[in-house]
C-alpha cells in the first residue's frame, strides 16, 4: 500500500497523473470524477494526436500531388506525351526512381523509425562480432605495447542520440559548474554585481553559432598535439557556454535577494560568513537555482542540434544534416523520426528537471 | 547605571525628500532582572525599537548602551522572538532550534545540542512536529517555534516583539507562564511588546505606551506593584490591578482619540440615500 502510494505521487510529480486514473480505471472502481478525469487526461488528448496524424496525412497526399503533377507537367513539356504517361505510371507503380520529394506520411515515418531500429540491431551485432573477432588480437597487442584495434564502422540512429545525450549533459555540468560559482559570487557583491553586469548583458545574447567559432578558434590550437576528441570538446564547450546564462543571472538574482528576515535571522543568532552563505543564502536561493538550470538544460539541448550540425560532431545533428544532404528516398521521413526523437528526449530532460526542482522546493507540501 | 540605556533616540526611514521619523526622542532605562513591557498601536514603530535594541538597526541619532557599551550589532546576550517567526522554512522545526543553540554553546557536543533542543521544543509542547518544516505549521505553532529558538540560546536579556500574538487563549497563557519561569530562574531581563494591555499587567514590572507614529515618543510609564507568581483569577479582584489597567486603557484611548482630532483634512460625504430603502420593509 505504502509503495502505490509515492508510485502515485512519484508518476504525479513527474507530470503522468492520469496514469492513477488509468489504474483506477483497471481495478474497477471508477468514480464519476475519475472518469472525468479520464476523459479530460486521456481521451482527449489521444483524440488530439489523431487528429493531428490525419492532418498530417492528408497534407503530406497533397503536397505529394502536388510534386507528382509537376513532374508530369515538366515530362509533358520536355518530352512529350509518351514520357509524362511513362511518368504517370512510374509514380504510381512506388518506385523509387521517380518518387517525388516532398513532406512524407505519417506512415513512411513510422516505416523509416523501424528500418533505423533494425539497422541499429544490425550495426550492433556487427560491433559485437567485430570486439569478439579482435579480441585476442587486441590483448595481444596490447602486451605488445601498441594501441588496440577499435570498432570504426558507421554508427547506428540509436548511438547518436547516445552521443547527444552525453554532449548535452556535459555541456550542462559545464555549465553548471561555471554560472553557479561564479552567480553566487556576483550575487554576494553589489560592486561586483554592476561591474560584470554589461559583460552578462552583451555575452546573453550571442548566437550558437558565434560560441561555436570562438570555442572552436581556442580548442583546435589547444588540442593540435593530443589524439582527443577534439569535435566531442568543442561541441560541449559550445553548449556549456551558450546555455549558462540562464543559471548565472538566476543564482546572482536568488542570492542577492534573499528574504531580509533570513538575514536577520543569520544576524541575530551571529552565523560567520561561511555559515551564513551555506546554511542561508544558498538554500533560500537553491530554487531561483534550479529554475535557471531547469532552463540551461533545454537550451542546451536546443543548440545542441545546431552545433552538432555545425561542428560535425557525432550525435543527432549531423544525423539530419546528413540525411538532408543524402537526399535518399527515406532522407525526409528520418529526418522527420529525428525530429520528433528530438522533441521527445527535449520534453523528457525538462521532466526530470521539474521533479528535481520541486523535490528541492520547500514551499510545496509535496512531502517527498 | 542602567543594564540597557536608550538616551535621545531618533529613527528616520528614508532619504531628503520621502524621509519619515518614526522615533523621536526615546529615552529609555531599563535595570538588570526587570520586565518591561511596552504597549503601542499597529504602525507606531514597536519593531523599530526592537531593531534598534537588538542591533539589527542603528539609530539616526542618539544611543542604546547595553551594560554601559554602545550596540553595534547584534549579540548572543540579547536574544530575540521575531513578530514574523523568522524561521528558515527549507529547515525542520528542531534544525532550526539546533542552529541557533549551536552557534549560541559551540563548546557542547551534539548529543548535548540535541537533548537541548528536545528540551525546548518539549516545552513549547511541538514535539510531535520536531520534524516538520515551518509551511506544514499553523502560524502559531511557528510562534511557538521562534520562542523555544530564542529561549533555547538562553540570552541575558530576552526581547520579544508581540510573540504570542497568534496564539489562543490557553496556549498563550501557558507560553507566558514559561517565559515569565525562564525570566525568573537566572534573574534576566525582559522586554515585551504587546498589544494586550492584560499581557502587559501580568508579566512586566512596568508598562510604557509608545505614543502613535511618526514621531512617535514614549509615554509615561506605569508600575506594576502586584507580588509574584501573580494569579489571573487573584489579579482581577486586586484593586490596584483595577486601578492600573484602568488607567492605562484610558490613557491609550486618550492618544487615540487625540490622533483621530490632529487630523485636520474635512471630509465631505456625498449625499446618498438608499434607494428603495422603504419598500424593502
Ligand atoms: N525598512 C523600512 N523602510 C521604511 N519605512 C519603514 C521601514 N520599516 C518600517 N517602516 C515604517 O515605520 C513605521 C513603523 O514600523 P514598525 O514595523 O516599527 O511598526 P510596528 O509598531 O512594529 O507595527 P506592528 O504593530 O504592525 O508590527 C511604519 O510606518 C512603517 O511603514
Ligand atoms: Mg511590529
Amino acid at each position: 500500500m505504502k509503495q502505490s502510494i509515492t508510485l502515485n505521487k512519484i508518476t504525479k510529480f513527474v507530470g503522468f497523473g492520469f496514469l492513477g486514473t488509468l489504474k483506477s480505471i483497471f481495478t474497477g472502481n471508477i468514480e464519476k470524477e475519475d472518469f472525468k478525469n479520464f476523459l479530460r487526461k486521456v481521451i482527449v488528448p489521444l483524440a488530439s494526436m489523431l487528429l493531428f496524424i490525419g492532418l498530417w496525412h492528408m497534407g503530406a497526399k497533397t503536397l505529394f500531388n502536388i510534386e507528382a503533377e509537376y513532374k508530369i507537367e515538366k515530362a509533358l513539356t520536355e518530352q512529350g506525351q509518351e514520357a509524362a504517361n511513362a511518368m504517370e505510371a512510374c509514380i504510381a507503380s512506388g518506385a523509387i526512381k521517380c518518387q517525388p520529394n516532398t513532406l512524407p506520411s505519417p506512415s513512411q515515418v513510422w516505416a523509416s523509425f523501424q528500418t533505423l531500429l533494425e539497422d541499429h540491431l544490425v550495426i550492433r551485432a556487427d560491433k559485437a562480432a567485430f570486439i569478439e573477432k579482435t579480441a585476442s588480437l587486441n590483448a595481444k597487442r596490447l602486451s605488445d605495447g601498441k594501441n588496440a584495434i577499435t570498432y570504426t564502422g558507421r554508427p547506428s540512429f540509436v548511438d547518436q542520440i547516445f552521443t547527444s545525450i552525453k554532449t548535452v549533459f556535459a555541456g550542462f555540468f559545464l555549465a553548471l559548474l561555471i554560472a553557479v560559482p561564479i552567480g553566487v559570487v556576483i550575487g554576494l557583491s553589489k560592486t561586483l554585481r554592476s561591474s560584470v553586469n554589461w559583460l552578462i548583458q552583451i555575452l546573453k545574447p550571442v548566437s550558437p553559432v558565434v560560441w561555436l567559432l570562438l570555442v572552436f578558434m581556442i580548442v583546435k590550437t589547444l588540442t593540435k598535439n593530443s589524439e582527443s576528441d577534439s569535435a566531442f570538446i568543442i561541441s560541449f564547450i559550445s553548449v556549456g557556454l551558450c546555455s549558462m546564462w540562464a543559471t548565472l543571472v538566476n543564482t546572482a538574482m536568488g542570492v542577492s535577494t534573499v528574504d531580509k528576515d533570513y538575514i536577520n535571522v543569520a544576524k541575530v543568532l551571529k552565523l560567520g560568513t561561511f555559515q551564513k552563505i551555506f546554511k542561508v543564502i544558498l538554500p533560500s536561493a537553491l530554487p531561483l537555482i534550479f529554475t535557471g538550470l531547469r532552463i540551461t538544460l533545454s537550451v542546451s539541448w536546443m543548440v545542441l542540434i545546431a552545433i552538432e550540425l555545425l561542428a560535425q560532431s557525432p550525435g543527432l545533428g549531423s544525423f539530419v544534416w546528413e540525411e538532408f544532404q543524402n537526399g535518399a528516398i527515406d532522407s525526409n521521413s528520418k529526418i522527420i523520426v529525428a525530429m520528433f526523437i528530438i522533441g521527445g528526449i527535449g520534453f523528457l530532460l525538462d521532466r526530470i528537471m521539474l521533479t528535481v526542482q520541486n523535490m528541492i522546493s520547500f514551499d510545496k507540501n509535496d512531502g517527498i | 547605571m542602567a543594564y540597557l540605556e536608550l538616551n535621545n533616540i531618533y529613527k528616520t526611514y528614508g532619504k531628503d525628500g520621502n524621509a519619515t521619523e518614526v522615533l523621536s526622542n526615546i529615552n529609555l532605562s531599563i535595570e538588570e532582572g526587570e520586565f518591561v513591557a511596552i504597549v503601542g498601536f499597529t504602525g507606531s514603530g514597536k519593531t523599530t525599537l526592537v531593531n534598534l535594541i537588538n542591533g539589527l538597526l542603528q539609530p539616526t541619532s542618539g544611543e542604546v548602551l547595553f551594560k554601559g557599551e554602545p550596540v553595534v550589532g547584534t549579540s548572543h546576550e540579547r536574544g530575540v522572538i521575531f513578530q514574523n517567526y523568522s524561521l528558515l522554512p527549507w529547515l525542520t522545526v528542531g534544525q532550526n532550534i539546533y542552529m541557533a543553540v549551536k552557534e549560541a554553546f559551540p563548546k557542547k557536543n551534539k548529543a548535548e545540542l540535541n537533548s537541548i533542543v528536545a528540551d525546548y521544543v518539549d516545552m513549547v509542547s511541538l514535539s510531535h512536529a520536531i520534524n516538520k518544516r515551518p509551511k506544514e505549521l499553523s502560524g502559531g505553532m511557528r510562534q511557538r517555534v521562534a520562542v523555544a529558538r530564542a529561549l533555547a540560546m538562553k540570552p541575558e536579556m530576552i526581547i520579544m516583539d508581540e510573540p504570542l500574538g497568534a496564539l489562543d487563549a490557553l496556549t498563550r497563557g501557558n507560553l507566558q507562564d514559561e517565559i515569565l519561569n525562564i525570566w525568573g530562574k537566572d534573574k534576566r531581563t525582559a522586554l515585551l511588546i504587546t498589544n494586550d494591555v492584560d499581557e502587559g499587567i501580568y508579566m512586566a514590572d512596568r508598562i510604557i505606551p509608545l505614543r502613535p507614529g511618526p514621531n512617535a515618543t514614549l509615554g509615561p510609564e506605569f508600575k506594576i506593584d502586584i507580588d509574584r507568581p501573580r494569579d489571573k483569577t487573584e489579579m482581577n479582584d486586586n484593586p490596584h490591578f483595577k486601578k492600573t489597567r484602568n488607567a492605562i486603557i484610558e490613557y491609550l484611548m486618550d492618544i487615540g482619540n487625540e490622533r483621530k482630532s490632529v487630523s485636520t483634512t474635512e471630509y465631505v460625504l456625498p449625499e446618498l440615500s438608499p434607494k428603495d430603502f422603504v419598500n424593502r420593509f
